[in-house]
């Protein structure tokens, strides 16, 4: 298929619509009402449902209930909204529904600012809601890796029976880049769907979707499976990218919009002949720990880039396990780090400053 | 013989965990009965709340959904945007749907969702244990309003059905009590009705239902009932407050 130019934002709509999603429930919010706003006009036309619910609670729990019903189903916010949204999260993993959930992030904390932030790599990748619960969190780098894992992520969700959350922020939302629908994404095989609540028609008993399990000896099974489900995540969901690692003095860590200006400061510190890589996480959960802890042994220093006061360096350093010095750098609040800042960190660590 | 009583195919078959003289049960016939005379209950999907009532996903003999506390309306818009076809209930406590779930129950009535809420008003927090209630009557003596509810630091008690009956979205809004066999067939006749609208297609129903706590009221179930009809009913007058007819004409 050719290529089409497209707002990051409604190419998420785009790859949800390619990928069978018909339903999407949501709630406005800067920077990323294109995609409702997508939605509201595509939506109808393949015979969809777009609601624009009260509050990001009332969203999150109109999937909840649209999930229960088998179909495919998805939801978005920036920041704020998704900390309203953590509730519902919490059910909806609790009770093993699929769904997709796009966090657009933007500065923080409170109400924070409206340009672009990765300040909410906790909340994404650790949860806000309560008990023992995990998202597949996804980090794409360009539109065409958002729209490719957009589509991927409704097939995991279907397979995983969990959550699959796409982790944006301000500037992937809003830019433009030639993206491709492909046909060959590689398709899974996915379980059918008898637990779904569509009236029993007569032909079963009723199925219940419910997160609720009084006895402790219950829940705690429950959890065991939860988390055997997650272990099979760990060992066969870890994306990643490696740039110029080989050789490494020095790696950068980032992920998302930090990561392609971490590149630009790569390719310019090689042609100067600095010795510097990049590790880009795809899925920040699960974390590519092993990535972190196998680094080449000729890299001494690692350099933690972020649109945060430091979030994603906590995985890092579990990753590290202790063995190098871990630096940062970063911006926040909504502004956006330069090729020259990262360049200038590189420079004062291998420098032997910190 | 004739069989002249038996179970109705609305419920499971199992013993339910409400305390006796506890209303919440009559309540949960009326509503298996009208599913199961409407020819419905194949195509149900209900909606729990959380308080005493939140495993109502095992007495109900349909596909059940539990949602987190308040947003049952907000999980049975999901449902039913996606199965128009289906028969969604939700079935819900005055804690869960008169404070938590204000928002959700309200924007369900705006946007006249095609729905039936069951509402059942017994005008305190069964569940953790007899707390104040938004619903709760004035001088009610409460594990959290010890001394009996005051308007001036706690507002006077909620009137949801007098409320929801302004929104225009709302198709069907009555209130009802379970305290004798006279009222449990209104109550059952307005429960039915709310279905019937919803599958005309008419949008939004409510019915509230007075009920007992006879367990977090420190009453017997006689008195509880005696206390019902002394207190709540005069507070909270029984009567229809929107008909779908009234709707039309407005
Ligand atoms: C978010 C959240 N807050 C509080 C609770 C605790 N809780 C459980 S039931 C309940 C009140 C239920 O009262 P009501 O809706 O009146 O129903 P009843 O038990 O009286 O039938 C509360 C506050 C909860 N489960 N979730
Ligand atoms: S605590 Fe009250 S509302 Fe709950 S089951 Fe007992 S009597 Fe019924």
């Amino acid at each position: 298929m050719s290529k089409v130019l497209m707002k990051g934002n409604e190419a998420i709509g785009a790859a949800a619509i390619a990928a069978g999603c018909k339903y999407f429930f949501g709630y406005p919010i800067t920077p990323q009402s294109e995609l409702p706003e997508y939605m509201s006009a595509h939506l109808p036309r393949v015979g969809g449902v777009y609601l624009q619910a009260e509050s990001e609670v009332a969203a999150i729990n109109m999937v909840y209930g649209a999930a229960g019903t088998g179909k495919r189903v998805m939801t978005s916010s920036s920041s704020p909204g998704i900390a309203l949204k953590q509730e519902g999260i919490s059910y909806i993993a609790g009770a093993e529904l699929p769904c997709v959930i796009v966090n657009i992030v933007r500065g923080g904390p409170g109400l924070g600012s409206i340009q672009p932030a990765q300040s909410d790599y906790n909340q994404s990748t650790r949860g806000g809601g309560d008990g023992d619960y995990r998202l597949l969190v996804y980090a794409p780098g360009s539109i065409q890796e958002m729209v490719d894992l957009v589509q991927i992520a409704f097939d995991k969700a279907d397979y995983y029976r969990n959550p699959v959350m796409v982790l944006g922020d301000g500037m992937m939302g809003q830019m433009m880049e030639p993206v491709e629908f492909k046909d060959d994404l590689p398709k899974m095989e996915l379980p059918e769907k008898d637990w779904a609540t569509t009236g029993t028609k007569g032909q079963r008993k009723p199925n219940v979707i419910n997160s609720l399990y009084l006895a402790a000896e219950e829940l705690e099974q429950h959890n065991i499976r939860l988390q055997k489900k997650y272990d099979e995540m760990k060992q066969n969901e870890v994306r990643y990218e490696e740039y110029q690692i080989e050789d490494a003095e020095l790696v950068i860590a980032a992920y998302g919009t930090t990561a392609r200006i971490a590149k630009a400061a790569v390719d310019q510190l090689r042609e100067a002949g600095i010795k510097v890589g990049l590790f880009r996480p795809i899925t920040v959960w699960p974390y590519p720990y092993d990535v972190v802890k196998n680094l080449p042994e000729s890299v001494k220093h690692i350099l933690c880039v972020e649109m945060s006061m430091g979030q994603m360096i906590d995985d890092v350093r579990i990753g590290n396990e202790g063995q190098r010095p871990v630096h940062f750098v970063g911006r926040s609040g909504g502004m956006i780090p330069t090729p020259q800042l990262v360049v200038d960190k590189v420079n004062e660590i291998l420098n032997g400053g910190k | 013989m004739a069989v002249v009583f038996q179970k109705t195919r609305g419920l499971t078959d199992v013993e339910t965990h409400y305390c006796p003289g506890c209303t919440h049960g009559i309540i949960h016939r009326l509503v298996g009965e009208v599913l199961e005379e409407l020819g419905v209950l194949d195509e149900a999907i209900g909606v729990a709340p959380v308080g005493c009532s939140v495993l109502a996903y095992n007495y109900f003999n349909c596909d059940m959904s539990e949602a987190a506390h308040g947003r049952a309306p907000a999980v049975a818009t999901g449902i039913k945007r996606l199965l128009p076809e289906n028969v969604v209930f939700t079935y819900q406590g005055d804690g869960d749907l008169a404070s938590i779930g204000t928002a959700e129950i309200v924007h369900a009535a705006h946007r006249s969702e095609n729905i039936t809420t069951i509402f059942v008003n017994n005008a305190i927090y069964g569940m953790t244990g007899g707390q104040m209630a938004p619903t709760t009557m004035i001088g009610q003596r409460t594990t959290t309003s010890p001394y009996g509810r005051d308007a001036a630091t706690t507002g006077m008690p909620i009137k949801i059905s007098e409320m929801l009956a302004q929104v225009p979205g709302a198709t069907f809004v009555e209130r009802v009590a379970v305290n004798t066999p006279g009222n449990v067939r209104k109550a059952k006749k307005a429960i039915k009705r709310a279905f019937e609208l919803q599958l005309a297609g008419k949008g939004f129903g409510i019915i509230e239902v007075l009920s007992t706590c006879p367990t977090n009221w420190g009453l017997d179930p006689v008195k509880a009932l005696r206390w019902l009809e002394d207190n709540l009913m005069v507070y909270y007058p029984l009567g229809n407050f929107r008909d779908y007819q009234e709707v039309e004409n407005a």
